[in-house]
């Protein structure tokens, strides 16, 4: 396999609260091909996004993160803001889940698309960045880009704003495209569109994605693998068949069974019962063992490590007896 | 936005109305004998000279016939005869206006741009060292009585350190520029009179550093809040994601949006630079409508009181106003409402 | 069973005595201005009392030579007329403290009163009360208090009464908003349904829930109203000589340009008053609006 072009080795996040530390995220491991769509799935609070912002170098600087993070071998965790700088917006660039407030409200579409082209191109003229910008527009299928140009967001729909950001976020050609949500903000019908265009992008400019979510259908369209993480750790990781087929970690299990599907005839939702557990009361043993419907007494003594079986990875005390593809059948 | 500013318009009117018979009645409440102010308490006795006195100055009459000859005049633009100077209230404040406008101005810059520069190192370097020292220096201009920080300044740079010029607006020897606009600094340009214009603009940095600290704690506190509030926002997280450095965030994305909230203060603002304006102005022998006002003030002059309360009065709804197109024309998605 | 929700809602307890505890209880070395703010008016106020019993000199007689210079004896040296600065200073919280309390206290009684009428009732009255508050706040303040003193004749009292016609509005505003915000909350309903009488209605359910911001306010306008005050006696309107009020006192120093410390003593005083006042008042508005603390 050649060198990853994105690496995350034991990457820590902790949040310094008036009751000490809280440890968000905990030795997550990650990586990403060029060209390889992956993603990153988990309930919200399960620190996908504040692993990706750690990427960007773009958490808040009271925040204590450890670990490493190579971007195409280079080790980017706790470097200067200048070198990451000149990697923002350049090789990773980021597309934020709300499309609402993730544009400057005071600017207008072109100068915010604008802004991306110049900061890392400094030496275009107006009259090229201006072309630039079109084509971007152009790119992400916004009608009448011309006319566009000059609106300020709140003249957008949403899902013409998300059409936007992802403009901003392509303008530089990105090795590494981070999307956060692109889709939860969205209607449906929108999401689709949003989605195709994500495919495109993929296809045509051979950008690797990460695609943070918690949609696994968003994931089973586009991904090539797939993380799930739980509490700030990894629970699951490997290719999206085999794991879409064969979950072999209960948590991935229940997730795949909560996806709404049309053939389902009983018509429920199966929600997973209970709430991940909150920073501050971290149990000692799994982390999922409170709602998970096959903890044994060894799940509450140690947390499990992470263990390879066949083409994925799971940190389960049982994953090698239990037989989950049922479970999506019969839930629980 | 279009909507808000015509309901300001057509309140005006009822307002101006409100603040004329406020300062009429006001007026009736007078302890003091005006007729002495005019024409002495040795001429009292005179039934003639009082009489004479009596029906130049409109003092005759009922309450509410002395009221509608008041508004007739004042629609007019007659705000009556000073007992001081024997002129023209409003040719006065007139005359006096531009000496005002510029300190006022002046000390609006001054104050606007250090509390700006304050709310975002406060911001930028929250609840750190910085922050509280910025916080503190903006606070300290506004429990600073400023009579007494313009005398302190006064004495310390211009007596001791003999670094700026004392009160006045221009140099006693130096011969003043023709009056023209009565704004000193565009008027010395005008004559093409270099030095005095270096003159002109030497005299204006202390009392305008004076009246503009009063102010810089209104407006850093201002903005730091919504500065903070806006740098939580999803745009700047995005904005750096572009890989713009700290600097242009701050200046280019968070401070575009944090001055608009910010603007809702400037009104507020104006009131607090009249009331440091007249006080600065005595300090600093200034000749403007706020040293004009304590003059008429101690003398009982009240044609001149009531003329300064009534355009203090309009230039705070004017203000008012102006910050209301502002606030309106700052934002786009208000502008579009219009 | 007859169901009085009147009864069952439970009226949220008034927020100003569970912040006081909190308050209190977070008193840590972060409170240094609160400290600060406490040590100033405190011993201000103990001096304001005690001072004619422990001063060398009088504050309105002769106490050595005239304008000399901080000295041992006069630590902030003598005035025009041969008077110790330092003791006239002192004595100034004698008048400053007291004016800018009672000040308030009937400013905000006023406006209180009024707020909470126009309020509660609505319709007419509020629009009378409300547009009277408009014109009042239609001046700029120094103004509107300069021809009312002027017109009233100089002298502490019209100044202080000046004040109050300054002040009121502000109040009346506020509590107007707090009344109109309070009314809709569900407490309000229940005690409507459950035949609750106006009057009792307005002073025991939407009142007690309106004080947080006056009190905040309030603090917060000593300074201001110690500063505004101390600015019309400064040129002439309000205490007369040869009352050592802290206005008046710098007015004094004004006409004896070269000798700083006649001014320095009063200035500083009015400084510290007012800083503590807005120590104070930050202070209090983030124990009783924990969301605004920032």
């Amino acid at each position: 396999m050649s060198l990853p072009l994105l690496d995350i080795r034991g990457l820590a996040v902790t949040i310094p609260t008036r009751d000490g530390e809280r440890t968000a995220v905990s030795n997550v491991d990650f990586s990403v091909q060029r060209g390889e769509v992956v993603g990153l799935v988990g309930e919200s609070g399960s620190g996908k996004s504040l692993s990706m912002l750690a990427v960007m170098g773009l958490l808040p600087r009271h925040f204590g993160i450890s670990g490493s993070i190579r971007f195409d071998g280079e080790e980017i965790c706790g470097a200067s803001e200048r070198r990451l700088r000149a990697l923002r917006g350049k090789r990773i660039a980021m597309v934020f889940q709300d499309p609402m407030t993730a544009l400057n409200p005071v600017k207008t579409i072109g100068t915010q698309i604008v802004e991306m082209v110049r900061l890392h191109n400094p030496g275009l003229s107006r009259r090229e960045l201006r072309a630039k910008a079109l084509s971007l527009l152009e790119a992400v299928a916004i009608p009448a880009p011309e006319r566009r140009f000059d609106q300020y967001p709140h003249e957008f729909s949403g899902g013409m704003r998300q059409r936007v950001v992802i403009a901003i976020a392509i303008a530089n050609d990105p090795d590494l495209l981070i999307a956060d949500e692109p889709t939860t903000a969205l209607d449906v019908t929108i999401q689709a569109q949003i989605v195709e265009i994500f495919a495109r992008l993929r296809e045509e400019r051979g950008m690797a994605i990460v695609l943070i979510t918690h949609d696994l259908g968003l994931v089973a369209g586009l991904a090539d693998r797939m993380s799930v993480l739980y509490a700030g750790r990894v629970t699951e990781r490997g290719p999206v068949e085999p794991l879409f087929a064969t979950p072999r970690h209960p948590y991935t299990a229940s997730l795949l069974a909560a996806v709404p599907s049309i053939d389902d005839v009983s018509e429920r939702l199966h929600a997973i019962p209970g709430t991940p557990p909150s920073l501050a009361d971290r149990p000692p043993g799994c982390p999922f063992e409170p709602r998970c419907g096959f903890a044994v007494s060894a799940c509450r003594m140690s947390e499990p490590d992470l263990l390879r079986f066949d083409r994925s990875v799971v940190a389960c005390h049982r994953a090698g007896e239990l037989s989950l593809a049922t479970l999506m059948q019969e839930p629980a | 936005m279009l909507k808000v500013v015509v309901q300001r318009l057509f309140v005006m009117p009822f307002l101006l109305l409100g603040i004329v018979t406020a300062t009429f009645l006001l007026a009736q409440f007078t302890k003091g004998n005006p007729l002495v102010s005019i024409i002495g308490a040795r001429n009292l006795d005179n039934p003639e000279i009082v009489a004479a006195a009596k029906a130049r100055w409109g003092l005759d009459g009922s309450v509410p016939e002395r009221y509608a000859v008041y508004v007739w005049n004042l629609v007019h633009g007659d705000l009556g005869t000073s007992f001081r100077t024997k002129q023209p209230v409003l040719t006065d404040l007139l005359q006096r206006l531009p000496a005002t406008l510029e300190l006022v101005i002046c000390a609006m810059i001054v104050g606007t741009i250090g509390g700006i520069v304050l709310a975002i190192i406060s911001a930028e370097f929250r609840n750190t060292f910085a922050d509280h020292l910025a916080r503190l220096i903006a606070l300290t201009g506004s429990c600073l009585p400023v009579f007494w920080l313009g005398l302190i300044a006064l004495f310390l740079f211009s007596v001791q350190m003999k670094l700026l010029p004392g009160p006045g607006r221009l140099d006693i020897r130096a011969v003043a520029p023709p009056t023209v606009t009565g704004f000193m600094l565009i008027d010395t340009l005008l004559a093409r009179d270099g030095s005095a214009f270096l003159d002109a603009l030497r005299h204006l940095v202390l009392p305008s550093l004076v009246l503009g600290w009063s102010v810089v704690g209104i407006i850093a506190r201002m903005v730091r809040a919504s500065m903070l509030d806006v740098l939580g926002q999803d745009y700047i997280t995005m904005a750096r994601a572009k890989g713009a450095g700290r600097l242009r965030v701050l200046i280019h994305h968070a401070l575009a949006n944090a001055l608009i909230p910010a603007l809702t203060i400037l009104g507020f603002t104006f009131a607090y630079l009249i009331t440091g304006s007249v006080l600065v102005e005595t300090i600093f022998s200034w000749p403007g409508i706020g040293s004009y006002a304590v003059d008429a003030a101690r003398s009982l002059d009240y044609p001149a009181i009531t003329g300064v309360t009534i355009i203090g009065g309009l230039g705070f709804l004017i203000a008012n106003l102006l910050t209301d197109i502002a606030y309106a024309a700052a934002d786009p998605r208000m502008r579009e409402a219009g | 069973m007859l169901f009085s929700p009147a009864r069952t809602l439970e009226r949220p307890r008034p927020r100003l005595s569970a912040s006081v505890g909190r308050f209190v209880r977070h008193l840590g070395w972060r409170q240094a201005p609160v400290i600060f703010a406490v040590a100033v008016l405190v011993s201000l106020v103990v001096i304001a009392v005690t001072i004619p019993w422990w001063t060398p000199y009088d504050p309105i007689g002769l106490a050595g030579r005239r304008l000399q210079p901080p000295s041992a004896a006069h630590w902030l040296g003598t005035d025009a007329l041969g008077r110790d600065v330092l003791v006239r200073t002192l004595y100034g919280a004698r008048y400053s403290l007291p004016i800018a309390v009672s000040v308030l206290i009937v400013a905000v009684g006023i406006g209180v009163a009024v707020g909470a009428l126009a309020g509660f009732l609505g319709g007419i009255v509020d629009n009378v009360l409300m547009r009277l508050a408009d014109i009042t706040l239609a001046f700029p303040p120094v103004l509107l208090a300069m021809a009312i003193a002027a017109s009233l004749g100089p002298g502490l009292v019209n100044t202080a009464l000046a004040l109050i016609i300054v002040w009121w509005p502000i109040y009346a505003r506020l509590m107007r908003a707090q009344v109109l915000n309070v009314k809709k909350l569900d407490h309000v309903d229940a005690a409507i349904v459950g035949g609750v009488k106006p009057g009792r209605l307005l002073v025991k359910h939407i009142m007690p829930l309106c004080w947080s911001p006056i009190l905040v306010n309030m603090t917060m306008d000593v300074g201001q109203v110690i500063l505004l005050a101390a600015g019309l006696s400064f040129i002439g309107l309000g205490a007369q000589p040869p009352t050592p009020e802290w206005g008046q006192m710098i007015a004094e120093g004004a006409s004896n340009f070269y000798c700083w410390w006649i001014a320095l003593g009063p200035g500083m005083a009015i400084f510290l008053v007012s800083l503590s006042s807005n120590f104070l008042g930050d202070a209090l508005r983030d124990v009783s609006d924990p969301r605004g603390r920032q």
